[in-house]
């Protein structure tokens, strides 16, 4: 057998194992601060603020990026929305509503086996873009869609 | 405790496709009572989806998330027989945790 190919094994198990906890959030000091749930950015009410704590503030616009929403929605208090990614090992998705109260309304770390094509409703205070920050092998991208409301959704 | 979730979870394409239905009011915090006041903010916060035990997916979520909360996603490789389980904590420590086999 030849020693330096088990060592080998043995060192990327233990990355695995790693990357594994690291993603699960078990690890501190990541720059991502949406390992769990945070209050500041969910309350955060400057959208370009928002997706600078994101980590976003330099992301580039992508059609890579698809969102799936109707263009006119009666009811603000559900609005079906799609997000698919088709940039290669997408690993966060965050969806910002850019006119609510408190613009962010998910963000969702996709571990091991989940396709980035996430299907949720959301709530619409008013006519406005529908934004989803993605992040994707380290970097950040951007997409937008413009949905019009009809009645808000804030007392929902 | 809140009321059981809904969840299906189906072979399609060489994975599952899984979709939830939460029970939880969501309360935005921006109502107001017939007396003026803002009702507090009531929403569940994380979400956790895992396959035979093993986290695929974990959601932050916000208030402004809607009332019943809907999620739909596929996991790749997901056989029929395996396990997905679903499970919500909220902002009151209220939690929920469902499971069920994938056809």
């Amino acid at each position: 057998m030849n020693p330096s190919r088990r060592t080998g094994l043995r060192a990327t198990g233990s990355l695995g194992l790693y990357a594994t906890l690291a993603a699960l959030g078990l690890f501190e000091g990541r720059p991502v601060s949406a390992q769990t749930f945070n209050a500041t950015l969910f309350q955060a009410k400057n959208l370009n603020e928002l997706i600078r704590m994101l980590g976003g503030a330099s992301a580039a616009n992508s059609k890579e990026i698809l969102i799936t929403a109707p263009d006119i929605a009666e009811n603000g208090a559900v609005v079906p929305v799609t997000v698919r990614s088709q940039l290669p090992r997408t690993e966060q998705i965050s969806l910002l509503v850019e006119k609510n109260p408190d613009p962010l309304a998910a963000t969702f770390q996709l571990l091991e086996g989940v396709e980035p094509d996430l299907r949720m409703n959301v709530k619409m205070a008013q006519s406005c873009d529908v934004i989803a920050l993605v992040k994707a092998d380290g970097r950040f991208f951007v997409a937008r869609r413009e949905v019009k409301v009809t009645i808000g959704g804030c007392g929902a | 405790m809140a009321d059981p979730m809904k969840i299906r979870a189906t072979v399609k394409d060489g994975g599952a496709d899984v979709r939830v239905l939460m029970a939880h009011e969501m309360e935005s915090g921006q109502r107001r009572d017939a007396a003026g006041k803002l009702v507090p903010a009531w929403h569940i916060t994380e979400v956790v989806a895992a396959l035979n035990g093993k986290p695929v997916l974990k959601a932050l979520w916000g208030p402004a998330i809607s009332k019943s909360p809907f999620l739909g996603f596929r996991i790749r490789g997901a056989q029929a027989g395996d396990v997905v389980t679903i499970s919500w904590v909220d902002n009151r420590g209220d939690k929920r945790s469902d499971e069920v086999k994938v056809v």
